[in-house]
């Protein structure tokens, strides 16, 4: 019971699927409803395909868990048209600050520039971000089976056969693709006995998330050696309806038992917040954490999303974010493998390049978890001297660790790109995630992203008689946009200099909007030909 | 002319570079650590060779303690 949300509770109810003699088939299933599970459904559902997310629970996430929701992330919310009530409902941050002792080294800018529709972060609770989803998927038709529980897997080479229990007994379902969606914990991952990799961490922290009406910024304050928590961290940061989630590290020999009674977590809330701030217990947990992943996500026509291929220390608020990325890298490739419209192999790359994205997660949570608590005596050293040295030095500062927060991999050297002939400035280098800008269209103010929307896109700077406003191969097709008076309007000049589009600049977007390759001239032939590498046809 | 002490950020990816700095000291021993900032102390001091420098480089470092 939480004082400040209601748990919804979502009924079992029997499926006609559990009355047919047979294993009844479907193109995708998808086992857990949590964040990341919510999200692929979603996206596939948006697509036409009716994916089912079985989900052993009856409500949304125990607890708020991951509260920091990166922009790259409600960019992917947004353009499923889930994200308005989070961001209308959560605290819009984007700053940082960070303290060692009593004084404050530094603080940190997460958006430093203007024109884009979506803020660096809103934060809001885990139970808030699933409900939303879950909102969203029912408007829009999509079906989740509560208390069925995933208990077997079969993998064959034309199908997949799982085992489902529920309060009326278990049944069986088959399906062309299923998604393991299941969590840190994930029973598909032990099922098919598949090794998990990487370093495990011994230290312990402790969270509380209380209710207070204080006068806080909504900032992100993380404490080295606080005096509250000597020797140790501590995190403050403000999520929805007044509630705040405390973060302290507790240390590696900690009892979680003892950490975790009110008589013991109320005089560290009150040495960190003052005797004379009133607040509430809300929720409180201990964690220890994991930096480790799958030595693959692809399994034949099985697919590992979020905590169940990979694990991240939280620092970085790293796990839901990447683990929705996931969602939609994978998204857009099933939809047109179902379709036929692309070979299987492009299903390879979802593997190739969310492993890539996911060693990038797990190397900058590992470097602030290493920072955040030194495994040796000589790590402690550099630590404390960087921390000593960064009030007054400015060249220590870039060397304190309290979390690199989540940034959307570029996949570099990802095998759908095509790779550039010419020089560009900028960012926007194939395997980029498409960066946003304000437009005017039809005279009406906008963004560049909802134009780019969930196809492939092309995007031609300047008015281009000999461009088409739309090419078709192979049952593929690419929308053609013109940046300039007749089309999407550059109002501040932005897409022009975050894209370096001087005029004849062509780039082509994949469907979930990362850049394929760039030209600076329109050429049909190039363009088909990064389409069909693209889709995994070179 | 002499140099005065860059305080300013030259190291371009502060998180590699930092890895790489604590990594060197993996499977030493303290002592072992020890001599190897002592031995990174001189290689560092003759790169730097500017004498005014390396002063102004002493003195933050020991006030700081
Ligand atoms: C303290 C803490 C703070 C965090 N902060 C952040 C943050 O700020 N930002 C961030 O991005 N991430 C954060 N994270 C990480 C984030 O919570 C996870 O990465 C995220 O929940 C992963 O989502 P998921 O959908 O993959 O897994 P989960 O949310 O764990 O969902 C898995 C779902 O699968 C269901 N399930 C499991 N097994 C079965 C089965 N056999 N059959 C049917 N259903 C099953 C479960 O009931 C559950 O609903 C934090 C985590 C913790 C613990």
């Amino acid at each position: 019971m939480l004082r400040t949300y209601q748990y919804p509770e979502f009924p079992y109810s029997r499926s006609p699927d559990q009355d047919a003699t047979l294993p009844v088939h479907h193109p995708v299933l998808i086992v857990g409803g949590g964040m990341v599970g919510l999200t692929m459904a979603l996206d596939l559902r948006l697509k036409g395909i009716p994916a089912i997310v079985l989900e052993q629970g009856e409500t949304v996430s125990d607890g708020s868990r991951s509260i920091c929701q990166a922009k790259r992330t409600l960019e992917i919310w947004d353009r499923q048209g889930a994200a308005t009530p989070m961001i209308g409902k959560g605290i819009t941050w984007n700053i940082g600050r960070v303290r060692n002792r009593d004084q404050v080294l530094y603080s940190f800018d997460l958006l430093p520039e203007e024109g884009h529709k979506i803020p660096a972060f809103v934060n809001l609770q885990q139970y808030w971000v699933e409900e939303y989803l879950i909102d969203r998927l029912t408007q829009v038709g999509g079906e989740i089976r509560w208390q069925n529980k995933v208990t077997g897997i079969t993998p064959a080479k034309d199908s997949v056969t799982i085992e489902v229990d529920t309060p009326e007994g278990p049944y069986a379902l088959t399906c062309d693709y299923l998604i393991a969606a299941d969590g840190a914990r994930s029973q598909m991952r032990r099922e098919l006995d598949l090794p998990f990799k990487g370093q495990v961490f011994n230290d312990k922290f402790l969270i509380t998330d209380i209710e207070m009406k204080a006068d806080f910024p909504s900032e992100r304050w993380f404490w080295f050696d606080p005096e509250f928590n000597p020797g140790q961290s501590a995190l403050l940061h403000r999520q929805a309806d007044n509630v705040w989630r405390l973060d302290f590290q507790v240390g590696a020999d900690a009892d979680n038992e003892e950490e975790m009674k009110h008589e013991n977590v109320i005089p560290r809330v009150k040495a960190m917040l003052g005797e004379q701030t009133p607040f509430e217990l809300e929720w409180i947990s201990v964690y220890t954490f994991q930096c480790r992943r799958l030595e693959q996500f692809r399994h034949g026509r099985v697919f590992f999303i979020g905590d169940a291929a990979h694990q991240v220390s939280p620092f970085g608020a790293r796990g839901g974010n990447g683990g929705v990325q996931d969602a939609d890298n994978l998204g857009w490739k099933l939809d047109l493998v179902l379709q036929g419209k692309a070979p299987d192999s492009l299903l390879d790359s979802y593997d190739e390049e969310r492993i890539f994205a996911s060693d990038e997660n797990i190397l900058n949570s590992t470097r602030s978890t290493d920072f955040l608590t030194p495994k040796t005596p000589v790590s402690r050293s550099f630590r404390d001297a960087v921390l000593s040295l960064a009030e007054e030095c400015v060249f220590a500062r870039p060397l304190v660790n309290s979390g690199r927060l989540s940034m959307p991999a570029t996949l570099h050297n990802s095998t759908l790109n095509t790779l550039d002939e010419e020089t560009f400035e900028g960012l926007m280098m194939p395997g980029a995630p498409a960066a946003d800008a304000p437009i005017r269209f039809d005279g009406r103010a906008g963004w560049l992203l909802d134009h780019l929307g969930a196809g492939f896109k092309g995007l031609i700077f300047g008015a281009q008689g000999s461009v088409p406003a739309r090419l078709d191969a192979d049952g593929l097709s690419i929308d053609i946009l013109t940046v300039g008076e007749t089309g999407l309007q550059d109002v501040k000049g932005w897409i022009t200099n975050r894209y370096d589009g001087q005029p004849g600049t062509f780039y082509l977007f994949r469907p979930d909007q990362h850049v394929v390759g760039r030209w600076r001239q329109f050429d049909e032939e190039k363009v088909l030909s990064a389409l069909r590498r693209a889709v995994g046809k070179v | 002319m002499t140099e005065s002490l860059e305080l300013d950020s030259r190291i371009e990816q502060p998180d590699d570079f930092y890895e790489e700095l604590i990594r060197l000291h993996d499977g030493l021993t303290e002592e072992q650590s020890r001599d190897v900032n002592t031995r990174l102390i001189l290689i560092l001091s003759n790169h730097i060779g500017d004498k005014n420098v390396l002063s102004e480089a002493f003195h933050l470092a020991r006030k700081g303690v």
